[in-house]
């Protein structure tokens, strides 16, 4: 699993990256006018294979070290690179994807590719399956960095505020009937929260309770009001609404106890279950309610492990 | 199994873009009740539902569950769909009934 992962992740940084960010900008070339007597000093010193060749800013050809080779056998060095170059060079777009470039290595079997300008011809750098390398390297460390950095920030969020007591608020409008954005409040609740660096065990219990909760109010209310509040030690979230009213609280928490129209339960709503999935999720719970007036649900949910949680109290 | 095999094994639709069919299926659920489903699904499980509105998506996100399939040729809503994207929750498609899809989904990856 863990390596399909990897693959993937190069795979994307492959059609990601363009070909101008990896390649070597700074290339040593020759005029075709230069001698090939004047290339020996310059594949030994600068421990290269081939070099471009470019006449005016453009690229007109490529000689190698087998060119080289070739024209020394030939007795032929006094004679110009034009002469003995290569002039069908295949070259690479320096804004195509690196993806192109792998699959020309792959096709071509050269150990290099000059990058020019797709509209001028003008020579922008060179590239070889090294460079690939380095930038492939070098992007999934800047990345890893990033996250590293993203996660060290998260999970400190505590232990970086200065106070003798933190609490962080966090409120958020629910619209009653609107289902469409339904469950966009636990669904926003869980990310910060995740961010905040809360153990995933006590954001699942909390997500699970802030929904059952938001469903209630958009299910049976015109609306309200979530609101959770961040400790080091606990979340309490605090749900209230104007809506109707709960007549009977001890019968509503009783599993599979519904009173959800119809045309809600054909949308999988209203099984009679939300209430008593926030209580065995939450560590405590507080319900009051009167007809006519409204609803106010109280979730707390313990961050210490040592508290105690598991099915929580309800009064 | 990873949710891509499930995919090509079943023939499913995929309705979303294909980009995560590497997640790793720990099971399924199969229930059309979302209060069932937040209960009792686990994370990384595949849920079979004939429910096509958004919530599922919300549902889904909140159990961290590896994707959902439609039954009998339903099709997401516009909006399932959009969230679904925004989300990163796999939505696919049959034209199988649920008993059908879920004996296959069981002889697949059976009792995990």
């Amino acid at each position: 699993m863990v390596d399909e992962k990897e693959i993937t992740k190069v795979q994307e940084l492959v059609y990601e990256l363009k070909v101008g960010q990896v390649m070597v900008k700074d290339v040593i070339t020759v005029t075709p006018h230069n001698l090939m007597s004047e290339l020996r000093d310059l594949l030994r010193d600068k421990r290269i294979s081939g070099v471009p060749v470019v006449d005016k800013g453009r690229l007109v050809g490529l000689v190698s070290i087998e060119d080289f080779i070739k024209c020394l056998t030939d007795g032929k060095m006094g004679s110009p690179v034009e002469e003995r170059m290569n002039r069908n060079v295949k070259t690479l777009y320096d804004n195509e994807p690196l993806v192109h470039a792998v699959k020309e290595f792959d096709r071509m079997g050269y150990g290099r590719f000059p990058v020019v300008d797709r509209e001028s011809g003008k020579l922008m750098g060179i590239i070889t399956k090294g460079d690939i390398i380095r930038g492939l390297l070098k992007k999934m460390e800047i990345d890893y960095q990033e996250e590293e950095i993203h996660r060290y920030r998260a999970s400190h969020f505590f232990e970086d505020i200065v106070a003798d007591k933190t609490t962080l608020i966090f409120q958020y409008n629910v619209i009653g009937k609107d289902f469409d954005r339904a469950g966009e409040t636990s669904s926003g609740l869980k990310k910060t929260l995740r961010r905040m660096g809360i153990s995933p065990k006590a954001i699942r219990r909390l997500a699970i309770a802030t929904y059952e909760a938001e469903m209630n109010i958009v299910v049976f209310t015109d609306g309200g009001e979530i609101t959770a509040r961040v400790t080091p030690q606990e979340v309490r979230v605090e749900v209230v609404d104007s809506g109707p009213g709960i007549p009977d609280i001890k019968k509503a928490m009783e599993p599979g106890f519904s009173t959800a129209p119809d045309w809600i339960r054909e949308l999988g709503f209203g099984a009679g279950m939300g209430l008593a999935n926030i209580r065995k999720c939450a560590d405590a719970m507080h319900l009051e309610s009167t007809v006519g007036k409204g609803t106010r649900l109280e979730i707390t949910v313990y961050l210490n492990e040592k508290e105690k949680h598991g099915s929580g109290n309800d009064s | 199994m990873v949710l891509g095999t499930i995919v090509e094994k079943l023939g499913l639709g995929v309705k979303t873009a294909p980009r995560d069919l590497t997640s790793e299926v720990t099971g399924a659920y199969v229930s059309d009740l979302l209060s069932d489903v937040m209960a009792n699904s686990k994370e990384g499980n595949l849920w079979v539902t004939l429910q096509v509105h958004p919530n599922i998506v919300a549902v889904a996100t909140l159990k961290d569950l590896s994707g959902i399939i439609l039954v009998n040729g339903r099709q997401p809503a516009e909006e399932t769909l959009k969230k679904a994207e925004e989300e990163q929750i796999p939505l696919m498609t049959t034209g199988l009934p649920t008993f059908q899809l879920v004996g296959k989904l069981y002889n697949l990856i059976g009792e995990c």
